[in-house]
Parts: C-alpha cells; sequence; structure tokens
C-alpha cells in the first residue's frame, strides 16, 4: 500500500499528486475519461464539457476540480455517457464534418468518441455553418469547418511556441478560430509547420499542405483500438503519444 | 413535328429510370429521352476544398464507380502538383488497381446483371430470368464470375484498405506499397482467373453467334467512338491519348488528353440534367459517339496481353473492325476483363509494387486534367485551384455522360422496331432496358438485376398529350397508367 492520497474513480482507487485535477490523476493512472479539450501539457480549458463527471452527486469538468482525499467520482455511468454523445451530436452539427473525405478520418479525437459513444445518427439538425478556410499559409490549411473550439491552437501557440498565433474569435454560434496577424490570415503571420501548435487539433482542422493521407484504410490510429483503450492521440505524435 | 414536354423531376418515382418516348403522327418514334437525375451539384460541393482532398471525395460521387473517379481525380491533382511522371512504383500500384476495379466492375455486370438475360433469352420470362436461375443451370460459370469479382474486390482492398472507398492515391503518387505476403495469394489465384475470364468471353461469343441477326441489330444506331489509345494505339485504360474514330472507323481525331476541351462540347437539354457531349467541329445531332469496350475494342489497333488479343481478332473477324452493335457491349466488355486479368498477372510479378518510392514532387500549378479509361468509358475530371490551394473549378465528364446520347439513341431504334401502334407493353419495356443494360450505365436504376429495372416508360404524342404511362418496380409488379 502506498501512502499516497487516493480518490475513487468508478469504484478503482487513482492515487494523485498535491494540486492535480482529477482528470490528471486519471490521466498518469491510465484510466480514461473522454475528453477533447484537455492536454496534459497545456492548462486546462474547461470548455469541450466531455469529462464531466459526478462528484458525490454534483456534475463537474474533471480536468478542472481539484482531486482530493477519498472523493468518490463516477464517470462510466449511463446518463453521463447519455450526455456525452449529446455533446459530441452538437458538435458534429455545429460544424460541417464530412469523415468519408476528411484525410483527418481515422485518426480524429471527435469521430473516435463519437465511435465510442456509439453514435448512429446526427440527432441534432446541422446547422450547416459558412466558415471561410484559410489556405493563405505555404505549409497549411486551416478548414474552420470542423473547428470544435478547444482551444488547444491557442493554448500550444502561446504556452509551447511563445507565439500566441491562434486564438478564437466571435461568440456562442459565430466562434470560430483566428490569428493574429494584420489581415487575420495565417499567412502572414510567423505560423511554421514545425510548430506544436500545427500538430495539437484533435479534429481536422489544422491540416499540412503536404504529405495528407499517409495511411491506407484500416491503417489509421483508431480503426483498430478505440480512444477509451489508447487516449487522444495524434497520428503524427512522432510516437511520444504525450496525451 | 414534336413537341418538348416539360419534366417534373418530382413526379419521378425515385430510383425508377425514366424514358419518354415521342410519337409522331405515322406512329415514328421521333425521339427518345432518357431522364437521368444522378451527379448533381457536385461541382458546388468541391469549390474551397483542398485539391488534395479530391480524389477521397468524388469517390462518394458515384455509388457505382468509386475507384475510376478516385484515380481520374488522382491523375489530375499530379498534374497540379505538378508531377508529370509517376514513380514506378507508383505507377504500378495505380494500374494494378485500375485493372482491379475494371475486372471487378465487368464482372459483376455481366454475371450479375446481363449474364440472366443473355442465357434465358431476353423475352424469356422474368421469373426464370435471373441470377438465381444462373446460379442453377450454369452453376460453374455463376460461381467463376462470383470468384472472379471478388480477385478484383481483394486487389483494391489490399492497395487501399478497402473494397470500396479506400485511400491510396495522393498528390504525385501513392501513399502505401505493397507487401509481399498480399500479394503471394493473388499470385496463386491469377492463373484462374485468366481461364475463367478467357472461357466468358467463349460463352458470350457462342451466345451472341447463336443468335447473330438479333443481336447485330438490335438497338443499333452507327456513330463515332472515342477512347483513349496507347501509344501504339493499343488498348489502353489508365493513360493515353484521345483517339476518335466516325462510324466507319476513319480516324477523325487524336489528341492529348489537356485538349479534350477542344475536341468536346456539351449541349444542355431543358428536359435533363445530364449533359449531351458532341464533337466540337460537329453539331449536336451528328457529333455524338459511343464509349466504353465497345468503343475501345473500335478504337484500338491491338491489346498488349496474349489471350485478349486472340479474343480481340476473333472478335473483329467475326463482327468487323467497327461494331456498331449495342449487344456487343458485353462481348468487348469480357474481353477487356480477360485483357485485365492477363495484365493483373504480369504486374504481380513486377518487384516495384514493394517499394516504398511512391511520391513525386514538382511545382504547383493551377490547373489539373484526368482522363482514365473507367469501365464504362472515358471518364473526365477537369480542376483548377486558386492561390491558396482551394478549388474554383471542377468540371466532370462521367462514362455514361459521354454515352447519354447513345443510349437514347439505341432505346430510339429499339422502340421503332418493337412499338406495335401506340400501345405500351411489358416486352417493349424490357426491351428498353435490355438496351439500356447493354452500356452499363452508371445509374441507380441499373444496378437492379435482370428483368427487375425500376423503370417508367412514357409515350408523348406530337402535341405533347401523355398517350400513355407503364412503370415496372423493383419487385417486377407492372403499373399501366394513361
Ligand atoms: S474532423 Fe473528425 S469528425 Fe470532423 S469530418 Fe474530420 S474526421 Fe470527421
Ligand atoms: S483549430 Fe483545432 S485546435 Fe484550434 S480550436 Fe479549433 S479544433 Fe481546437
Ligand atoms: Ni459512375
Amino acid at each position: 500500500m502506498s501512502d499516497q492520497p487516493q480518490f475513487q474513480l468508478d469504484g478503482q482507487p487513482i492515487p494523485f499528486q498535491p494540486g492535480d485535477t482529477i482528470m490528471q490523476a486519471a490521466h498518469r493512472a491510465g484510466v480514461y475519461i473522454p475528453h477533447l479539450c484537455f492536454h496534459p501539457q497545456f492548462r486546462p480549458h474547461g470548455s469541450c464539457r466531455l469529462c464531466v463527471v459526478n462528484m458525490q452527486g454534483k456534475t463537474v469538468s474533471a480536468c478542472t476540480q481539484p482531486a482530493s482525499i477519498d472523493l468518490e467520482v463516477h464517470s462510466e455511468t449511463t446518463e453521463l455517457r447519455q450526455s456525452r454523445l449529446r455533446l459530441i451530436q452538437l458538435l458534429f452539427a455545429e460544424g460541417n464534418h464530412f469523415c468519408p473525405s476528411c484525410e483527418t478520418s481515422g485518426n480524429c479525437q471527435l469521430q473516435a468518441l463519437a465511435y465510442d459513444l456509439g453514435m448512429t445518427h446526427y440527432h441534432y439538425d446541422p446547422f450547416y455553418p459558412t466558415r471561410i478556410p484559410d489556405g493563405s499559409h505555404p505549409e497549411l490549411f486551416i478548414d474552420r469547418d470542423r473547428c470544435i473550439q478547444c482551444d488547444l491552437c491557442g493554448r500550444a501557440s502561446e504556452q509551447a511556441d511563445h507565439k500566441a498565433i491562434y486564438l478564437l474569435a466571435g461568440r456562442g454560434q459565430h466562434t470560430h478560430v483566428a490569428f493574429r496577424s494584420d489581415d487575420g490570415e495565417l499567412g502572414s503571420t510567423q505560423a511554421q509547420a514545425e510548430d506544436r501548435a500545427s500538430h495539437v487539433c484533435p479534429v481536422g482542422c489544422i491540416l499540412p499542405k503536404s504529405g495528407n493521407y499517409p495511411d491506407i484504410a484500416g491503417a489509421r490510429l483508431y480503426d483498430q483500438i478505440p480512444i477509451h483503450a489508447q487516449g487522444n492521440h495524434r497520428r503524427d505524435d512522432g510516437g511520444t503519444h504525450d496525451d | 413535328m414534336a413537341r418538348r414536354v416539360a419534366i417534373d423531376p418530382v413526379s419521378r418515382v425515385e430510383g425508377h429510370g425514366k424514358v419518354t418516348l415521342l410519337v409522331d403522327d405515322d406512329h415514328h418514334i421521333t425521339e427518345a429521352r432518357l431522364h437521368i437525375v444522378e451527379f448533381r451539384g457536385f461541382e458546388k460541393f468541391i469549390q474551397g476544398r483542398p485539391y488534395w482532398e479530391l480524389p477521397l471525395v468524388v469517390q462518394r460521387l458515384c455509388g457505382i464507380c468509386p475507384v475510376s473517379h478516385h484515380l481520374a481525380a488522382a491523375k489530375a491533382i499530379d498534374q497540379i502538383a505538378g508531377v508529370d511522371q509517376l514513380t514506378e512504383p507508383a505507377l504500378a500500384l495505380r494500374k494494378l488497381m485500375h485493372f482491379a476495379q475494371v475486372l471487378q466492375s465487368h464482372a459483376l455486370h455481366f454475371f450479375h446483371l446481363a449474364s440472366p438475360d443473355l442465357l434465358f433469352g431476353f423475352d424469356s420470362d422474368v421469373a426464370k430470368r435471373n441470377i438465381v436461375a444462373v446460379i442453377r443451370h450454369h452453376q460453374t460459370l455463376a460461381l467463376q464470375g462470383v470468384r472472379i469479382r471478388k480477385f478484383g474486390q481483394q486487389v483494391i482492398e489490399a492497395i487501399s484498405g478497402k473494397r470500396i472507398h479506400g485511400i491510396a492515391a495522393v498528390p504525385g503518387g501513392m501513399n502505401q506499397p505493397l507487401t509481399a505476403d498480399k500479394i503471394t495469394p493473388f499470385k496463386q489465384q491469377v492463373t484462374d482467373i485468366i481461364t475463367w475470364c478467357d472461357e466468358t468471353v467463349q460463352t458470350v461469343r457462342d451466345l451472341f453467334q447463336a443468335n447473330r441477326d438479333f443481336h447485330e441489330n438490335f438497338g443499333t444506331a452507327p456513330a463515332a467512338f472515342l477512347s483513349l489509345v496507347g501509344p501504339q494505339d493499343q488498348l489502353e485504360l489508365y493513360d493515353g491519348e484521345i483517339k476518335v474514330i466516325d462510324a466507319n472507323g476513319q480516324l477523325l481525331h487524336r489528341q492529348p488528353c489537356d485538349q479534350y476541351h477542344h475536341l468536346l462540347q456539351e449541349q444542355v437539354k431543358s428536359w435533363s440534367y445530364m449533359k449531351f457531349p458532341f464533337l466540337s467541329d460537329l453539331t449536336p445531332d451528328t457529333g455524338w459517339y459511343r464509349v466504353g469496350p465497345l468503343a475501345r475494342l473500335n478504337t484500338c489497333s491491338h491489346i498488349d496481353t496474349p489471350k485478349a488479343e486472340q479474343r480481340r481478332q476473333e472478335y473483329q473477324a467475326l463482327l468487323g473492325k467497327t461494331v456498331q452493335a449495342p449487344l456487343a457491349y458485353h462481348w468487348s466488355r469480357m474481353i477487356e476483363a480477360l485483357h485485365c486479368a492477363e495484365a493483373i498477372a504480369v504486374l504481380l510479378d513486377d518487384p516495384a509494387l514493394l517499394s516504398d518510392d511512391l511520391v513525386n514532387q514538382g511545382n504547383k500549378r493551377r490547373e489539373g486534367i484526368g482522363i482514365i479509361e473507367a469501365p464504362r468509358g472515358t471518364l473526365i475530371h477537369h480542376y483548377r485551384i486558386n492561390e491558396q490551394d482551394q478549388v474554383t473549378m471542377a468540371n466532370l465528364i462521367v462514362s455514361t455522360t459521354n454515352n447519354n446520347q447513345a443510349m437514347n439513341e439505341s432505346i430510339r431504334r429499339v422502340a421503332n422496331d418493337h412499338l406495335n401502334g401506340r400501345e405500351l407493353t411489358p416486352e417493349l419495356l424490357n426491351l428498353v432496358e435490355v438496351a439500356i443494360r447493354a452500356y452499363d450505365p452508371c445509374l441507380s436504376c441499373a444496378t437492379h438485376a435482370a428483368g427487375k429495372m425500376p423503370l417508367q416508360l412514357e409515350l408523348m404524342g406530337t402535341d405533347g398529350a401523355r398517350l400513355g404511362s407503364l412503370t415496372r418496380h423493383s419487385d417486377g409488379s407492372i403499373q399501366h397508367a394513361d
């Protein structure tokens, strides 16, 4: 027995360190709590609401809720799975997601969670938003239609690249990924293909302009192993799989 | 003078093919109109998409020939990527995938859709003219058909990960090589596949010859032929120059693919969503042409695989140098299937399939034209992009569009030969189906089994009055309406 403090997640003891959130502790222990905007290397954003768990009768975001001793936390309940499914369905309806031709298909965390949660249909009427793509950068293409507003690009650009290029602009339904440049185009920023921000998007929004579709069907990240079993990875993590 | 009739697309039963016959006072069919609702809105859908998505997006364009669209778009985006010459391994993989697609498509068409008609006669009882009967009475043939198709599908799957809607072509090449253990089973099967294809050619030949007169004249309406050909005028399915011959086999044009838009124009007709391509130096009425296996065997001077070449020579010895009969599509189709099987056998021995030297690079261009010989004929994909790599223009002429007027002319001929007075009969409807089916159009109605094509036949008078209508549903039931 370790004398590290623990809490209970779906009946399983999870050790934690001082300052950990529920998500951080679970992640370190290798126990999966569904999420999209959380990334262990960046400050939590608490926006996607997928990691909402039940903590002694209250619903809290696991990525922002500090862990504390003897907490009883429930994540894999029928109700929470259902509300996560609805959140995912809403994300599909809010963007324009045409998976069959999306190059992130098979490597996409949104799609992988949709499969995991048993999504079979849209449920909500699609909004069909009109969002302008940005192809101004020589090495990167931005497909705003698939953005889920997780701000991982913004956080990576600020906290890892120290460039603060990406941000979320607009409100509500009109929220969209934008860039800090005079003309608002990515091509006018200091963004580079090697930046952390260029590789952090969990969906098919920030795309390289070369080396696309590297895998045949069936050989992609989530084709064989579901996301709850392997976590939130990106194809180009380079094997480090830090999330 | 026949009056034009406006067709309300909504009145059409979903999934049904619809044919309007315009009849004059002397009981002559002046015009036949096959109404096609497929292929709408696609050009708009891809506006603004990055060009490298095209091979995947276009696979969804047609549920019947996704691999052909994948490869035609791939050829176009090679040019946008500035690549005129693929690496040898990438070219070998593309061709292998393409031959496999043509093989499986031809096998599907012959064994599942056409063979019941050919084996039991076009006028035999529908209840006995189906694939179940083929399996019962021609068990070996049916079994071989299933295995030929499966073989083609498995080759496609090995290359792209899926039988349909796989991922393979990327700008300037292919994404993954094959592996030795994926190739081995194909090598073991391919000799049988060649033998069975050859036997099937024999079967189709015998069936054609047995009722020679009928087969030669059914739906025949002489016209020009268009296809790609190889450098020595050989049969070429993946890449080549466009060759056009007239109804007598005289050379009209031979041009590189990027000249297609000088060669062809498209006419729009109010009653059809599908355009009518014609040769620019002629008129819409005189410049229509045929594509597909029949055209390809007419335009080529030879086939560069031995068994198929032998069958081609036999075919021409029996039918002449420029074959016009739509029902000879079936025969030419199986000669092509044989060619594909032989070509696959050669490619399977090519060590290049295992190499990962798969992508070439070049200087970006703004325009790409990809033309390929799809199972059903010449397929044209033409794109332009802006400086941000987004598609700004797409023009697609699919095989079935190329055959649009030809199908109408064959239907007209059949109707003129077989319409009795002004009465639409199930027999006539059946024959119209046979004429459409010969072209193997990629229309949803044509995916139904022989004798079960959901089809509405309509007769119009010169004054535009509807004189009658006959509908057959996909369960085979017939509905009359006046
Ligand atoms: S980003 Fe993900 S969910 Fe959206 S279209 Fe691409 S694969 Fe599908
Ligand atoms: S672009 Fe990608 S990483 Fe950035 S907010 Fe949108 S979904 Fe998140
Ligand atoms: Ni098609």
